[in-house]
């Protein structure tokens, strides 16, 4: 292809990346730098229905537009954000690590600092869900793929339901159903035979919920993909396995599994991401006090009740995704190399 | 004849309608949109001023929880989004501080004759909002349940926890309190309500720096955590929401709830006989031997957006007046606890009543009292889970604040 319809041809995808793609990155990059100009602060009386007249600061609101319509980025701040408690806290793990403490006590201590506190909770949802989740579609997948072909529609519209259900509703209906008084959490509590049995009250019990639902809800994507990877399995290389004596597992060990790799990648590379960036089931749950994720440190700067937080959020998506980077960067480097591209 | 039916009937309905659409607001022309928060008061007065639409005035509205974050880019615009923002004591604040309403004194003085001087929220003697409902949380609780253990009414947050020991040993309800400790803005809310009867001050006078790491601070999450061990273990995801409905089901002898919700909680349609026949209101308990109710008193009313037409902002204000008008408040007494001309208080708004009496201190105002709010809906959730200690909690907490009020350009 010569050059110019090459470039004719890949011009408008160039165009809409770094339309969509990178200037929202460069943006948010840019925004975290800098925080509102200090606010002018002045003495006013407050009037209220019930509670009478009383002497209270105030915005004021017109010398403090001015200062922003001057300059209306806000004040340069540098890393300053980065560094604060509710980020990378550099201050406090500085004095954690040389406080006269016993190990697990500065442990504690730092799992205290909301940032780390997000993302254990991100990482340990990310690493397991997506290898759990890619195993049981897996699973689904070589299971509907040996049911006779007459029930095979049926079967795989109900394997993708969970794909189908909005993570946030899916969350609310389980969260309802895991209730002491709903149907599944009763149910467990009439197993267990302990009455008490919450799944919402203690972190582990509410850790491997999310996990669990994290699972359900993205195991069908893996599912379909490897479903209709299992039809491209060669059936000859199939045939000559069966003939050789493999077994069922050996023959999906050693020719459903090599063939499917590529794919593999495929889906863990997406999944990754998918559920690094977990936030709903968090808010389906009310499970905050027990997890929180790097989205969810975002949606609470942008979601409180006075003015958003802005250059929070922005600092904690460039720290998401620069997460993001780190995660996908062993498996990018290991497909060039599988590829047989030199990195 | 089937088709002289139908047309009579569809004629009849359209007849109807049009009545029902056009009340006389008395307004000429413009356009009315309204932003409001989600509860059935609120639902009432917005229903009520889209009665005044006509051919030439049009009305728009959008009722949501999610208000608070589409308010101030709303507002912002020129023209706004929205000529009409409902608001409360924390959701004023940054429109004030962005100056994004406008002074309504102009507006009272000429449709306001059915306005009562309470309902007037003053900033520096200009009307910044029209107040028209009062709210706080307070005691919803069990008399069948109390009685059958032989306990009197719980004045103060020690005799609910004594209540709750006693209705525990006795058998009478498993989890006999509730409040509404959702890890979050309900958790917050909580604490602000228990240091404020203990008579703490949030901030050191005339600045923002933060004053609640002392012996009152700590006072109040000792009692809130105490209060937990008598609630369900999934207290932590209880929102208010949550709580009434537990409550409507019979499983609490206790709760301290919204004044906005004592309505639902003993209607017949969805809470239990036993509820409906037996629920008591009243005020918010005293704490630590104080003598304020431990609650924050709120107010809900409207502002008026600045970036719009004084048509706009006409057509407005009379609106919310054909919204707020006294009938409005007569006909729906359980909706909430009216501040509006008239209103005689039923039996759901004794609770608000009784706080306000009380003397209770309304949620603060101050421009940084959203960050602290934030601060302490995310730090406290380890100590009232019984994870972490008073001290630790509070320092996070005050670390939180700092941070956040430093973004904010509160703090240097």
């Amino acid at each position: 292809m010569p050059h110019r319809t090459f470039l004719a041809f890949i011009l408008p995808s160039i165009v809409a990346m770094l339309l969509f793609i990178a200037t929202p990155i460069v943006s948010i990059v840019v925004q975290s730098l800098y925080i509102q100009h200090d606010k002018i602060l002045v003495m006013s009386e407050t009037c209220q229905p019930l509670g009478g007249c009383v002497k209270e600061t105030r915005v004021d609101s017109e010398a403090t537009e001015k200062i922003r319509r001057e300059q209306p980025l806000g004040k340069f701040n540098g890393f300053g954000i980065y560094e604060d408690h509710n980020h990378l806290a550099f201050l406090d793990i500085g004095n954690i690590v040389s406080a006269n403490a016993g190990f697990f006590e500065k442990v504690s201590r730092l799992y205290d600092l909301p940032f780390y506190r997000a993302l254990v909770f991100t990482l340990t949802y990310a690493l397991t869900v997506t290898p759990l989740a890619m195993c049981l579609g897996f699973v689904i997948a070589l299971a509907v793929n040996a049911v006779p072909k007459f029930i095979k529609g049926p079967v795989i519209f109900f394997s993708l339901l969970p794909m189908v259900v909005t993570p946030l509703i899916g969350s609310l209906v389980v969260f309802w159903m895991i209730n002491a008084e709903g149907i599944l959490g009763a149910a467990i509590q009439h197993i267990t035979n302990n009455p008490d049995l919450s799944l919402k009250a203690s972190p582990t019990m509410t850790w491997i919920t999310l996990i669990c639902y994290g699972i359900w809800t993205n195991a069908p994507f893996s599912f379909i993909v490897f479903y209709s990877g299992l039809q491209t399995v060669p059936s000859d290389t199939m045939e000559s396995a069966m003939i050789d004596g493999a077994s069922r597992f050996q023959r999906v060990r050693f020719v459903i599994l090599p063939t499917l790799l590529p794919l593999a990648v495929f889906v863990t590379l997406v999944q990754l991401m998918d559920n690094f960036r977990v936030l709903e089931p968090i808010i389906g749950f009310n499970a905050a006090a027990n997890a929180t994720s790097l989205s969810y440190s975002i949606y609470t700067a942008l979601n409180n009740q006075s003015a958003q937080l802005f250059s929070s959020a922005a600092a904690t998506s460039v720290l998401t995704i620069t997460g993001v980077i780190i995660l996908l960067t062993p498996i990018l480097i290991r497909t060039a190399r599988e590829f047989g591209f030199r990195t | 004849m089937k088709i002289t039916l139908k047309t009579l009937l569809l004629a009849g309905a359209m007849a109807m309608a049009s009545t029902m659409a056009h009340a006389d607001c008395g307004i000429k022309s413009g356009s009315v949109r309204i932003l409001s928060n989600d509860f059935a008061a609120l639902k009432v007065v917005a229903a009520a001023a889209e009665e005044c639409a006509s051919a030439t005035v049009k009305i728009t509205k959008n009722q949501t929880a999610e208000h608070k974050n589409l308010q101030v880019p709303a507002l912002t615009a020129n023209p706004a989004e929205y000529t009409i923002a409902m608001v409360a004591n924390n959701s004023v604040v940054p429109l004030l501080s962005g100056g994004l309403i406008r002074p309504l004194d102009d507006l009272v003085a000429k449709y306001g004759k059915d306005l009562q001087p309470n309902q007037l929220i003053k900033i520096d003697g200009k009307v910044m909002a029209v107040a028209f409902m009062a709210n706080s949380q307070h005691l919803f609780y069990r008399k069948d349940m109390l009685a059958k253990a032989g306990i009197a009414a719980p004045k103060t947050y020690e005799d609910v926890l004594a209540a709750a020991k006693t209705l525990q040993d006795k058998g009478v309800v498993k989890y006999p309190l509730g409040a509404a400790d959702k890890a979050g803005w309900d958790l917050a809310a909580e604490f602000v309500n228990m240091y404020l009867g203990y008579g703490g001050e949030f901030f050191e006078p005339g600045s923002a720096k933060l004053a609640i790491n002392n012996e009152k601070g700590k006072a109040t999450l000792a009692t809130m955590l105490a209060l937990t061990k008598f609630m369900s273990p999934d207290y932590l995801t209880y929102g208010a929401d949550e709580l009434n409905k537990d409550y409507q089901g019979g499983k609490i002898a206790i709760s301290n709830n919204w004044g906005s919700l004592a309505g639902a909680a003993v209607d017949p349609k969805v809470a239990t006989a036993d509820v409906v026949a037996n629920t008591v209101f009243a005020g918010a308990p005293t704490v630590g031997g104080g003598t304020t109710p431990a609650a924050a008193l709120w107010w809900d009313g409207f502002s008026i957006a600045k970036n719009i037409s004084d048509e706009d902002a006409d057509a407005s204000f009379q609106a919310m007046m054909h919204g707020t008008a006294p009938e409005i408040a007569a006909k729906n007494p359980q909706a909430a606890t009216w501040l509006i001309k008239g209103y005689k208080p039923g039996p759901t708004a004794a609770g608000v009543i009784d706080t306000a009496t009380g003397g209770a201190k309304p949620y603060p105002m101050v421009p940084y009292m959203g960050l602290l709010h934030t601060a302490l809906s995310t730090g406290l959730a380890d100590f009232i889970k019984g994870s972490q200690d008073a001290d630790k909690a509070m320092a996070g907490v005050e670390a939180a604040y700092n941070a956040a009020a430093k973004e904010g350009g509160f703090l240097k």
